[in-house]
């Protein structure tokens, strides 16, 4: 293709000059550029104004696709359950039998552990407090971060640092919030790190994305690597944020200094997640300021007795 | 002649179409990661925005003076997941990069053109990813292959659907 007429400068200085100042204006537009990455190094949530805005004008359009999503997956599931259905079928009354042993034991186990934490004087805490539910809308799907949004935000509850999950297991924590929608880092995030312990016996550890929709298991201290694939790993509730034993991940190979595993509740598989309000252990410095409170109360009871 | 004729002929083109035109989709494909609503486990999506401006720029050189992409560049930011000025920076930096280009290779084919996009795309995403590794989010190379073979497969497509719509704007 010859050179359009608009870009033939010829003797022209009026059109060389704005050619040159073109330049000039892209050049500076790029170091604006590095410049507000720098910014954005500094303070990762400087843009959370303009980003949230963004999303909550995109949450009806993605939010409404969402659900298309979900009926044509399910739909497709529905077909292709059709196919090998009888070995399925067979494959699943051998998991209940085997299954409905480790009910009856883990139900005489949860007893016991009840009778325990009572004469230890623990008060559970409660379990599965729900903020809100709501659909993992859509996703930095060109972007090598995995940060989701959900179709619910501060009006409904959700704050920043609130662990989501869905029933298989943890999905992620909230990042930032506006009025109607809330990003979540995915587990599968770099970024992200979550405490989590070997269902078997315990063994401490945490997780780290891979960015692949994997997530890589290091162990705190060092020393014989004890994973084998087929470990489940939940979360310890070290630290607080994630209440303990959620489901987190099943390991599928074991690395030079821990494991790699894959989530139990993929997002890409998760249409509906819960919110839950952030764990705070039961060591906790909030039980001192409770009883305080209980104090001060005490205080204000015996004040106003005198008055009547 | 018939008079629905005679209002198309020696009319004047509207200036707001004639611009505003490429600005939409351009806005709308930066966009439409965040509309459509995928979960993905890894990066998969084309970066949609970036080969609609490389489409239109491909189709009409001049059509914006070079600074725009910086611009178009800040919007995409904010659909994006990226750290705020990535594509700032690189659409300034690609569009500075294909200005050079055109004044050295102005006779060009379509095989030519699509060898600059995927030049340009595969450039864009690994400075993504480089961007993202400074700011601490580690993957493999090995991811990116899947998006940036998509991306270049779909150029062609994006480029015919910038050409349609050109056909609009132009018939306005």
């Amino acid at each position: 293709m010859a050179t359009p007429p608009n870009r033939r400068l010829g003797f022209n200085r009026k059109a060389q000059y704005r050619a040159f100042t073109g330049y000039v204006l892209a050049i500076l537009g790029g170091f604006i550029g590095l410049f507000l990455l720098v910014i954005s190094f500094i303070d990762p949530t400087g843009f959370a104004a303009l980003r949230g805005a963004a999303s909550e004008a995109t949450a009806p359009v993605s939010g409404g696709l969402a659900g298309a999503r979900a009926g044509a997956s399910s739909g497709w599931d529905e077909v292709s359950a059709y196919f090998a259905a009888a070995s399925k079928n067979a494959d699943l009354e051998r998991t209940i039998e085997r299954q409905e042993a480790q009910i009856v034991e883990a139900n005489a186990l949860r007893q016991e552990n009840i009778k325990l934490k009572r004469l230890l004087g623990l008060v559970e805490q409660e379990a599965d407090t729900t903020i809100t539910i709501s659909r993992l809308i859509n996703s930095t799907a060109t972007s090598t971060s995995r940060i989701a949004t959900i179709y619910a935000g501060s009006r409904q509850g959700v704050e920043a640092g609130q662990p989501v999950r869905s029933p298989k297991g943890l999905v992620g924590r909230v990042l930032t919030t506006t009025p109607n929608t809330a990003k979540i880092l995915l587990l599968t995030d770099p970024r992200n790190r979550v405490p989590v312990k070997r269902t078997e016996d315990g063994i401490v550890g945490f997780t780290e994305g891979l960015g692949d929709g994997r997530i890589a298991i290091k162990l705190v201290e060092m020393g014989v690597n004890p994973f084998e694939p087929g470990d489940i790993m939940v979360t310890s509730g070290n630290g607080g944020l994630y209440r303990p034993n959620i489901p987190v991940a099943v390991v599928v190979e074991s690395t030079a200094d821990g494991a790699i595993a894959n989530l139990l509740s993929s997002p890409a598989a998760t249409d509906y997640v819960t919110v839950q309000p952030r764990f705070i252990p039961i060591d906790d410095p909030s039980d001192n300021s409770d009883d305080e409170s209980d104090d001060s109360t005490g205080d204000g009871a015996a004040q106003t007795d005198p008055g009547r | 002649m018939s008079r629905s004729y005679s209002a198309r002929l020696n009319r004047r083109r509207s200036t707001v179409k004639l611009l505003l035109y490429p600005v939409i989709s351009i806005v709308l494909a930066s966009m439409l990661p965040m509309i459509l609503p995928i979960i993905a486990d890894y990066p998969i999506l084309p970066p949609f925005g970036f080969l609609v401006l490389l489409a239109w720029r491909l189709l009409r050189p001049g059509l914006w003076p070079i600074w725009a992409a910086g611009i178009f560049g800040a919007v995409d930011d904010v659909f994006s997941g990226q750290p705020f000025g990535n594509a700032i920076f690189s659409w300034s930096l690609a569009m500075i990069i294909m200005e050079l280009i055109d004044s050295r290779y102005v006779w060009r084919e379509f095989w030519q053109d699509w060898f600059l996009a995927a030049f340009f795309i595969t450039g864009f995403i690994i400075l993504s990813a480089l961007i993202n590794y400074l700011f601490k989010i580690p993957v493999s190379p090995f991811l990116l292959l899947p998006q940036i073979t998509l991306s270049i497969c779909l150029f062609p497509l994006i480029l015919r659907s910038a050409a349609w719509i050109d056909s609009k704007r132009l018939a306005t």
